[in-house]
């Protein structure tokens, strides 16, 4: 299965539309997408607008190959299954996020060799056709660098513990 | 004399945020933490931390464009704050992460902002008016360190 995701904030429909038609063309029945909330439909797509997070681990465990926005949510996460990922990035000047960030995380994870990258709708059917090269990467660990991760102690660690009472309860868990 | 265990409060914002706060487990071994993100639906990601006595709260989601949702969020943030009294608040970002380190600093916790690995070419525009006010400002890209802050120290990868 072909797991397509734009995450969770705004729909992403040039990549959408360029997946459909690539499995409209290749008589794909496999492709799965979360779509966002957008008025245009897939013909060839098995969709669903949102997908909550359950379902997302659940799509991700099952794909073969992850087709995404370059958000750092979808990217992460099909790194941690192990799951080889296409990212298209969203564009500032067409109003699919705020700015070019997106263009520039696929510059860099590109070049680290983590993610193959399309940058416009011609590379996505051409990568696409290559799915098949991308091979399953080594699940990568769930954590942060040792680096980041001493940084990160040593900082907790040195905070100093004041000799109050226990936390007051002013509003219940949840 | 045996201190109590330190009390950390994680932040962030859903998607890639929550994603990388996830990652920084390991260095919150030996604390309380309670995690603070914009869903219920996240609770399943730490649910062996909460076997093991974390805490998980939710604030409603919001951006900078929702000057009601920002301003609600503020106040739940303000509850949470006073009811666990952190030592340290930490965020990946974003706006719940902002306004926990703001109203952690005014209660006195040592306060952390990790920029997101995603702000490659910048450091993001609520960790530039955060930043220099938090104790420990980091971003993940060793390009975007100044002598002024950000510092790197790694990376969530």
């Amino acid at each position: 299965m072909i797991f397509v995701t734009v995450g969770a904030q705004m729909p992403f429909d040039r990549m959408c539309q360029a997946v459909d038609q690539w499995a409209a063309k290749r008589q794909r029945s496999d492709v799965f997408a979360q779509i966002g909330s957008t008025d245009w439909r897939p013909t060839s797509m098995r969709f669903t607008a949102m997908i909550e997070p359950p379902e997302f681990r659940k799509a991700m465990q099952e794909c073969s190959v992850v087709v995404a926005h370059a958000g750092m949510g979808s990217i992460l996460t099909a790194l941690q299954y192990g799951k080889p990922i296409l990212v298209m990035p969203r564009r500032g000047d067409l109003r699919e996020t705020r700015n070019d960030h997106q263009i520039a995380t696929a510059k860099r994870f590109k070049e680290l060799g983590r993610v193959a990258v399309a940058f416009d709708e011609t590379e996505l059917e051409r990568e696409l056709d290559r799915l098949g090269e991308l091979r399953a990467t080594e699940r990568i660990s769930p954590w942060a660098s040792d680096e980041l991760l001493s940084a990160v102690r040593g900082f907790v660690h040195s905070a100093s513990v004041t000799a109050d009472a226990p936390p007051r309860h002013l509003c219940g868990e949840g | 004399m045996s201190q109590r265990r330190k009390r950390v409060l994680a932040v962030a914002s859903g998607g890639g945020h929550w994603v990388q706060l996830l990652r920084l487990r390991p260095a919150f071994e030996g604390c309380d933490v309670t995690f603070v993100t914009v869903s219920e639906q996240y609770r399943a990601d730490v649910e062996a931390d909460i076997a093991n006595g974390a805490g998980f709260r939710t604030v409603n989601d919001a951006t900078r464009w929702n000057k009601f949702g920002l301003l609600k969020q503020c106040w739940a943030l303000l509850r949470i704050l006073l009811s666990v009294r952190p030592d340290v608040v930490i965020t990946t970002g974003a706006a719940p992460g902002y306004f926990a380190l703001r109203l952690g600093k005014l209660l006195g916790a040592r306060t952390a902002w990790l920029d997101s690995i995603a702000n490659v070419e910048e450091v993001s525009l609520s960790g530039r008016r955060i930043g220099p006010k938090a104790d420990l400002w980091l971003t993940q890209w060793p390009h975007l360190a100044t002598p002024v802050g950000p510092a790197y120290k790694g990376a969530v990868l």
